[in-house]
């Protein structure tokens, strides 16, 4: 079986957000970068497949040199080879998507992973465009997989409830937490990962469609009110959630 | 943070690719899976082996031996990052990974013959078996000449006869190195060091101390009563283990080190936190100079005192001399990390004494730093010899 897992370079969970000096992107000045949390789960689903049924696993990630980063991560956690298909410039997710789908008309992978969003720009639509351009079956928000006879069985994380849902091979899967617990790359793994090579391309070209205007901050967090105590306070406290939060 | 590596321009303050994704696994391994159990170990004061299984499997209790011998094959420099990491969540954790590291499994591969290598390294770097070290005694502790476990040679086997303690992993661990004189009534150059297997006839454990910090960490004495040691057991010759153990040593306290800076830069973060968060007098701690500065003296120094780290483990990785830049490493981050927990109980006030705020356990146990693996007295005896050689 051929994976390819597609993976995406993010600034850490835990990084204070700064606007760049244009307005339209993020300030990156010291900014850790970490691999997307939820391709971790699309990397360690890959691994177990590839653990239980043999094949190989490709990680591909479109950008800049410093994607590499999270290519050796994710070769770290026992990933087989790593693609980086290069561009220095910004890419929508449609112009991402393409030039990953280009590559993978090459590879031609029996089934390819994708972590459901990039915590980055939260577009959520990687995968579907993917499996759009090639033509593939594509099941998101994926907490339970099982794959037998060619077939994939998936469980969907819909609102209040799982969905069960077949595909046949090839497909494109966008991993949802829960999915599995991702293994931790060992030390083993960095030093292996050092020697392994990344595959350098260039991105096929496409054109973004969608043009990032501006960003803003969210309003400050207003700090807390304290309406009054104990039981006298209760009215007060809906009156207060229902026409001024406007919540219940 | 920063490292010192070379560079074609000189220095580099940067840490390499591969030591962020150290750093970054630590870290997580550390959040995720020490963290929520740091206050159940410390107060129960039971040894958390199953993170021990973990942090086997993922490669901490290999990290610095060869490939051939199931190691993860970094360097120290990779090491003293690992080690912050840990000990920052739980100083305890870093004790007993750098005490496996650095001072049983150190002394088999540095020592041990290709025979003796084979024989224990795999199952020491895989973490299936754990690694105890014994030199202090009951009467003999920086002068670590004055011992009296005695090993008498009788055909193919040694008789060892007497007692080590305070030894990590005293009561969980598989194997161990000891250290004892061939002769009796001899001195330092009488000492060689043994490989020693839980269940040998005659080696019990004593008693596991009830400590003021570390409390996770494993600490016990160790009995020998004609325990048989066969000869193909001694590492190297004899009379060479006094000098191996120094040896040993001054790997070891680049570990304390590292372990020191975690300690202190815990301390740090958790007082930043604390200070931006509580408001006295109508405005946040970390508003009033007092405390600024007091933060500021610990930034400053636990910078130093990993920058010192860093020099004793790229020395190390160099092949260069180290034994006086451990010495310096280990001696001035332990002594600031003592101060940096006893300034973050400060700015913590009345919440630092309580258990319910992670400075507590911190400024408990910091203490061992300046006393395990060589106090700071003996550190300053090492670089003033030096000094005025």
């Amino acid at each position: 079986m051929k994976i390819a897992v597609c993976v995406s370079h993010v600034p850490d969970t835990e990084t204070k957000v700064k606007i760049g000096s244009d307005g339209k992107t993020i300030d990156t000045s010291g900014v850790n970068y970490i691999l997307n949390p939820y391709d971790e789960f699309a990397v360690e689903e890959a691994l177990k497949i590839r653990e239980k049924d043999g094949g190989e696993v490709v990680a591909v990630s479109l950008g800049e040199d410093a994607n590499k980063e999270t290519l050796r991560k994710a070769l770290a956690m026992g990933i087989d080879k790593a693609v980086l298909l290069k561009d220095e410039h910004e890419r929508d997710s449609y112009a991402v998507a393409k030039g990953i789908a280009e590559y993978l008309k090459s590879y031609e992978p029996d089934l390819i992973f994708v972590g459901k969003q990039s915590i980055d720009y939260d577009n959520l639509q990687v995968g579907g465009l993917i499996a759009e351009f090639l033509g593939l079956p594509s099941v998101s928000v994926a907490v339970k997989l099982e794959y037998a006879d060619g077939k994939l069985k998936a469980e969907r994380e819909i609102e209040g409830a799982h969905e069960h849902v077949e595909v046949t091979l090839p497909c494109v899967v966008a991993a949802q937490r829960g999915l599995n617990e991702p293994r931790y790359p060992s030390l083993k793994g960095i030093m292996q990962a050092k020697k392994k090579p990344i595959e350098e391309i260039e991105a096929a070209q496409a054109e973004s469609r969608v043009k990032v205007l501006g960003m803003k901050k969210p309003p400050e967090k207003q700090p807390g009110k304290i309406v009054g105590e104990g039981v006298d306070a209760v009215p007060e406290l809906v009156r207060l959630l229902r026409e001024e939060a406007k919540v219940i | 943070m920063s490292t010192i590596t070379d560079t074609p321009e000189g220095i580099s303050f940067e840490l390499s690719e591969n030591q962020r994704m150290v750093r970054d696994v630590a870290r997580d391994f550390a959040q995720n899976e020490i963290k929520p159990h740091v206050m159940k170990y410390d107060e129960s004061q039971e040894f958390p082996k199953a993170i021990f299984q973990k942090l086997g499997e993922i490669g901490f209790l290999g990290s610095v031996f060869p490939e051939q011998y199931g190691g993860a094959d970094m360097s120290t420099l990779d090491f003293v990052v690992l080690m912050e990491e840990i000990s920052k969540v739980d100083p305890s954790v870093g004790l007993g990974v750098g005490a496996h590291n650095g001072l049983c499994t150190s002394h088999i591969f540095l020592f041990g013959n290709e025979e003796q290598k084979q024989k224990y390294l795999p199952d020491l770097c895989s973490g299936k078996k754990l690694g105890g070290w014994g030199l202090t005694e009951p009467g003999s502790g920086s002068d670590a000449g004055g011992m009296q476990s005695v090993a008498e040679r009788n055909g193919d086997h040694y008789i060892l006869n007497g007692s080590k303690t305070f030894c990590t992993h005293g009561s969980v661990g598989d194997t161990y190195v000891v250290m004892a004189k061939t002769e009796k009534n001899k001195g330092k150059e009488s000492i060689s060091a043994f490989i020693l297997e839980k269940g040998m006839d005659g080696f019990s454990v004593g008693k596991k101390e009830d400590k003021l910090g570390m409390r996770a960490s494993d600490t016990a004495t160790l009995i020998f009563e004609n325990v048989k040691v066969p000869v193909e057991n001694r590492l190297g010759e004899e009379g060479e283990g006094y000098k191996q153990a120094l040896k040993v040593l001054d790997g070891g306290r680049i570990g304390i080190a590292a372990l020191s800076v975690g300690i202190a830069q815990g301390a740090l973060e958790h007082s930043l936190k604390y200070a931006q968060e509580r408001q006295q007098f109508g405005k946040p701690l970390s508003e009033f100079q007092a405390i600024q500065f007091k933060l500021a003296d610990m930034h400053t120094e636990v910078e130093a005192a990993r920058l010192l780290a860093f020099e004793a483990a790229y020395r190390k990785d160099k092949g260069l001399d180290y034994k006086v830049a451990a010495a310096k490493a280990k001696y001035f981050a332990s002594e600031i990390a003592t101060r940096a927990t006893n300034e973050a109980i400060q700015i913590h006030g009345g919440y630092g004494f309580i258990k319910e705020y992670p400075v507590e356990k911190l400024y408990r146990d910091v203490k061992l730093m300046t006393i395990g693996e060589g106090t700071s007295e003996v550190q300053k005896m090492v670089i003033a010899r030096e000094l005025l050689k």
